[in-house]
């Protein structure tokens, strides 16, 4: 154990809550460290829709019987739920998505038109996820637009030495993450989003990464759009949000069409729901929905505060131990208060994949590969890096289990001694 | 130390050809040459082949990545070279089979000489796409040639 021992949360008890943690993998106690990709889910989280299905199964917003009308206000409750959480003004302004792929996605596909055009631009960093890099290069392909981005700096934190003409007076986006998936550089969004505004643009963030590690208030960054992902933060796969500002929604075009976005249909034309059923076709996800809404709570019931600052913890905690590990290069930033609980790092030439592998078979589960972000293992000059990343269930033995797996690693690959 | 199924992964065979691969040398002026990348992974495979005659006459192979990409590629340079492209397609068929999961007989197994230590491979299944990259190429190269 190391002399950071003041645990801000109680990790013993919250473990009880997850189910999945107290599995074994070939018959070694499991060692999640992949929360990154996705966190497991408190037992609250699963009951959730279990109670959903078993007690009040039914369509929203069009039944006038008992269950629908329980349904709608469980669904309604959560989409509230979202709202309060990343502190938007109103639920209106939340639009229920898969993942925020789609919510990044859904901004690509309706905001540009009327916005971008030849000679604008749009601005991102070299550490976005794919999924907030590719949208934009079909956007820019689509409208003649130039896509422009922040380099990663050797510190493994946004070079903004020319972020002063990066963002001008031709930028109509600026699309940034929040907190870097693979290298866990947290951007200082909120700086990044008033040079935008004060050129004019409109501010999209992902938070894919952020919010379901520390507090993420979308009023103080002072952006128009904010991504989110479900299963990331304890809830199901399959759900996701938009926040969206008021204003910039009104202003856009419907994403998919069909039941629940319209208000009148004629053989000929419709006219559009009120927000956020505008952007919301068909019927939605009311399980996983009402299980985010339960995962909230949870993390509620925690702090936020206290969510961040264990995992600040546990992130110095690892980056003091891997230096035990003289074959190992980190990447990051190493300042705490720009960091992420993430851990990326690569052993000269032994291959992620092989690493990967031993530590699965002591049952310590890594990601390891490009971490959908490409441009920046080219940046790193790295083919893909082996990842650990924390959440509120990890402790500090789960990180000595890593840090000398590694080491035993290394000696099993003929580096160590 | 480790488990026993990650020695059989991590045979001296293995490493030693994921450390010191075979006909590593790019060959310049290729009569046919492929190269196969996997996308989740990065790992990459590049082939060329020197033909004579419908024979391979001499192959290049880079592989980039794990060492079970690094020493199937390595491998099959050794169980291809000298031999037709019809004889290539079939010891190309022979690994997919025992990659498959599938029993070959002794004499196809000896006719893959070092490749047998893959089977390995099998017991870790996200990693069999490893050991087959090399083969993706080879199989293009092969078409580039004109077909097996």
């Amino acid at each position: 154990m190391s002399a950071i021992t003041m645990n801000s949360i109680d990790t013993e008890r919250i473990r009880q809550d997850f189910p999945v943690l107290h599995r074994t993998v070939y018959g070694k106690p499991l060692v999640y460290l992949d929360n990154a990709a996705t966190s497991h889910k408190p037992r609250s989280v699963i009951q959730a829709l279990v109670d959903y299905y078993e007690g009040y199964n039914s369509n929203v917003h069009r039944g006038v019987h008992a269950l629908s009308m329980e349904a709608t206000d469980r669904f309604e409750e959560a989409r509230a739920k979202v709202a309060r959480f990343i502190n938007a003004e109103s639920p209106d302004e939340i639009i229920w998505t898969r993942n925020a792929t789609e919510a990044i996605n859904l901004v690509a596909h309706s905001w540009p038109r009327g916005n971008v055009g030849p000679g604008d631009e749009i601005v991102v960093t070299e550490m976005e996820h794919h999924s907030n890099l590719v949208p934009w290069q079909k956007v820019a392909a689509d409208t003649g637009a130039r896509l422009r981005y922040l380099p990663i700096g050797d510190d493994g934190t946004l070079d903004l030495s020319d972020v002063g003409s990066i963002i001008n007076e031709r930028t109509r986006l600026l699309s940034v993450v929040h907190s870097s998936n693979s290298l866990g550089a947290i951007n200082p969004v909120k700086d990044l989003a008033a040079r935008a505004r004060a050129v004019g643009a409109t501010v999209m963030v992902d938070g894919a990464q952020s919010v379901p590690h520390m507090p993420v208030d979308v009023r103080d960054i002072d952006c128009d759009f904010l991504a989110l992902s479900g299963h990331k933060m304890l809830g199901p796969t399959g759900i996701g949000a938009l926040y969206a500002r008021r204003a910039v929604l009104e202003g856009m075009e419907p994403f998919l069409r069909g039941g629940e976005m319209v208000l009148a249909v004629t053989m000929e034309d419709a006219t559009w729901n009120e927000l956020p059923m505008k952007f919301e076709a068909g019927t939605p996800n009311i399980a996983d929905a009402i299980g985010l809404g339960a995962a909230i709570d949870y993390l509620e019931s925690i702090g936020m505060e206290r969510v961040r600052q264990h995992e600040v913890e546990l992130t110095s905690y690892a980056l003091e131990r891997f230096r035990e590990l003289e074959e190992v290069d980190v990447f990051g930033p190493r300042d705490l208060s720009a960091r992420g609980g993430v851990v990326s790092f690569h052993c000269s030439d032994l291959h992620p994949h092989d690493l990967g592998t031993f530590l699965d078979r002591q049952g310590i589960a890594v990601r390891t590969g490009h971490h959908c972000t490409m441009p920046v293992m080219t940046r790193l000059g790295v083919p893909a890096t082996v990842r650990a990343s924390f959440y509120v269930y990890n402790t500090e033995d789960e990180i000595d289990h890593l840090v000398d797996s590694l080491k035993e690693a290394l000696r099993y690959f003929g580096h160590g001694p | 130390m480790g488990p026993s199924d990650l020695d059989e992964l991590y045979d001296a065979r293995i490493l030693d050809h994921s450390r010191a691969p075979r006909h590593a040398e790019r060959v310049d002026a290729p009569d046919a040459e492929a190269s196969a990348v996997n996308p989740f992974c990065g790992d990459e495979a590049h082939v060329q082949l020197a033909l004579d005659g419908g024979r391979i006459t001499r192959i290049g192979i880079q592989s980039v990545g794990c060492s079970i990409n690094r020493s199937s590629a390595s491998m099959l340079s050794e169980a291809v070279s000298g031999r037709s492209r019809g004889e290539a397609g079939e010891v190309e068929g022979r690994f997919r089979r025992l990659m498959g999961g599938e029993a070959l007989s002794a004499e196809e197994s000896d006719s893959l000489g070092d490749l047998v230590a893959l089977d390995a491979v099998r017991a870790f299944p996200v990693r069999i796409k490893c050991a087959l990259l090399a083969w993706t190429a080879l199989e293009e190269a092969l078409e580039d040639a004109g077909g097996p």
